[in-house]
């Protein structure tokens, strides 16, 4: 059988951001998979050596959109880790409480895509119409609802208002009815386990071997979860566990999801309740020679910074790991052996962000796909499914 | 024992080992041992590879491959330099995949060479960087025109 090339990028409109895979396919199975990166490359890293380290906070933020919040937990964490400060009580429970509702709202558009990739498109309007009394939250709280700008070496910037305390409670109860009702509601659809149950693999083993972190590791039966291993914040504080299945598979990656955003309302509940009084921040004297390591469990995994001072104003050289970047080489182990309509739920399965970590891809050879007719083909293996399941009941 | 125990045992001299703190170690090594090091951590202690990171030194090229030991939280960063006038060190990627992607940053930004890796291009800029391009060595100029980026 010949093979033939299938490009999912590098703009389409089956992925939120450019990025390049190139499919090898041999009639309808997936032999190979190159992936090229950098198409939003911007120089983030070079950038933050020209900003003081309070500004490098903004800058971080703005790597992505979605999990803004978790590039700046993840770099005050290594700034206080370099000069030895500790945030106060207050501040930790408000960091956790706004990395806790990112990761409920990322979660949340993540499953609403996945249901889009294969034509549930019921799911994905109700997932993202669950998902704005979340961010009214945010916008309640910070202002905005993307981009809080709440943190800052050494505590945050704002402090979270009793009114939308209450307000943040009730839209925390509500969302939890809701995800229960959805987190049985999957299982009990024999299309959906058909289409996601057994798709794209990724085995204990090679979970190590590439290092891969956020909720496709536990997905993978490895558990792993930064706020656990080695807490921060208010994260030892509260009660909570870490959702592992053994399968890892997609539709194990997705009941991850699910049950993450069960335990995220725990956490946030929990804060809101027991949130001390208190100071905002601890000031920052200096920041001597030396450096930071910070870590923060992202909604897509931990992400890691490194910092390095040599006495002045500017950090000397900022290194930022995102965790799509340790993620998105799985599909080179998850998509080869499968089928060309599961290729792009299983690339998306990792939950990747590109903006974080700056992928793209190339495609050559005689067939040419477009992202829509990719979309279509996911589209028609789910109605055949669906066709099968109507006709034995 | 703890992980570092371990490793002061398993390479005594070849390496100095510094707590900074209870959940950060840093492991100083010769280049020659990284790799030895590195599987040792990832194989025989169970840690996880997180990332590498590159700084531009007087001393040279200070290359950290940092480590996680999910266990106890530890970050244990396996720190080696690499002299300005012979970049190269023999690669960690071609034993862990893991760490493939982050050797071809390392040598796309800073111009280090690592022997034996499988798929030394250039990952984040595209292919028509002039091969001199490394711009985050101190001595490269941090501003240029176009043309002079495109090697014209």
């Amino acid at each position: 059988m010949a093979r033939k090339v299938v490009p999912i990028g590098p703009f389409h409109p089956l992925q939120e951001e450019p990025e390049f895979f190139r499919l090898y396919v041999e009639g309808e199975r997936v032999v190979d998979i190159d992936i090229e990166i950098g198409y939003n490359h911007r120089g983030i890293e070079l950038l933050s050596e020209t900003k003081t380290f309070d500004q490098a906070t903004f800058l971080v933020e703005r790597i992505c959109g979605i999990c803004s919040t978790s590039h700046p937990i993840a770099y005050v964490n290594a700034t206080e880790d370099l000069t030895g400060v500790k945030p106060p009580p207050r501040a930790e429970y408000i960091r956790a409480i706004t990395g806790e509702l990112e990761r409920i709202h990322s979660h949340l558009l993540w499953i609403g895509l996945a249901g889009h990739f294969i034509g549930y498109n019921t799911v994905w309007m109700w997932t993202w119409k669950y998902r704005e009394p979340v961010l009214d939250v945010f916008e309640r709280f910070s202002g905005n609802r993307n981009h809080y700008a709440v943190m800052k070496p050494g505590g945050v910037r704002r402090d979270f208002p009793e009114d939308v305390k209450d307000f943040a409670l009730k839209v925390m109860d509500d969302l939890e009815k809701e995800m229960m009702w959805l987190a049985k509601a999957v299982p009990d659809d024999p299309v959906l386990v058909a289409r996601l149950k057994d798709v794209g693999v990724l085995t204990y083993e090679d979970a190590r071997a590439y290092g891969a972190v956020g909720p496709t590791a536990p997905a993978s039966g490895l558990a792993i979860d930064v706020r656990k291993d080695e807490p921060y914040a208010a994260y030892d504080k509260v009660k909570w566990d870490v959702v592992v299945l053994p399968n890892g598979d997609v539709y194990d990656k997705f009941i991850v999801r699910v049950l993450e955003i069960l335990e995220s309302i725990k956490i946030v509940r929990q804060c809101l309740l027991e949130m001390p009084e208190g100071d905002l921040e601890t000031k920052i004297e200096e920041y001597p020679p030396g450096e930071g390591i910070g870590r923060h469990e992202a909604p897509r995994g931990e992400v890691f910074h490194y910092v390095r001072s040599e006495g002045g104003n500017n950090p000397a050289r900022h290194k930022v790991r995102a965790p799509s970047y340790n993620n998105i080489p799985t599909a080179k182990v998850t998509c080869v052996g499968g089928h060309i309509a599961d290729a792009a739920l299983t690339l998306a399965s990792v939950d990747p962000c590109y903006c974080c970590t700056e992928r793209l891809v190339v495609v050559d050879g005689n067939r040419r796909l477009t992202a829509q007719e990719l979309i279509k083909l996911s589209i028609e293996k789910t109605e055949r499914l669906r066709a099968k399941y109507r006709g034995r009941s | 024992m703890s992980a570092v125990e371990n490793i002061k045992g398993k390479f005594g001299d070849r390496v100095r080992v510094f707590e900074r703190s209870d959940r950060r170690v840093y492991v100083d090594a010769e280049r020659k041992d990284v790799v030895e090091i590195g599987l040792y951590l990832y194989k025989d202690l169970g840690c996880r590879f997180v990332t590498a990171s590159c700084v531009d030194t007087r001393r040279g090229f200070e290359i950290l491959y940092h480590f996680s030991l999910d266990e106890t939280g530890q970050v244990i960063s396996v720190r080696t330099i690499v002299p300005h006038d012979d970049p190269t060190i023999e690669s960690l990627g071609k034993d862990l995949v893991a760490v493939e992607w982050i050797e071809r940053e390392i040598w796309e930004f800073f111009g280090v060479e690592f022997q034996g890796h499988p798929d030394p291009r250039r990952l984040l800029t595209s292919e028509d960087r002039p091969p001199d391009f490394h711009p985050f060595r101190r001595d490269m100029p941090r501003t240029r025109s176009e043309d002079e980026w495109r090697g014209k």
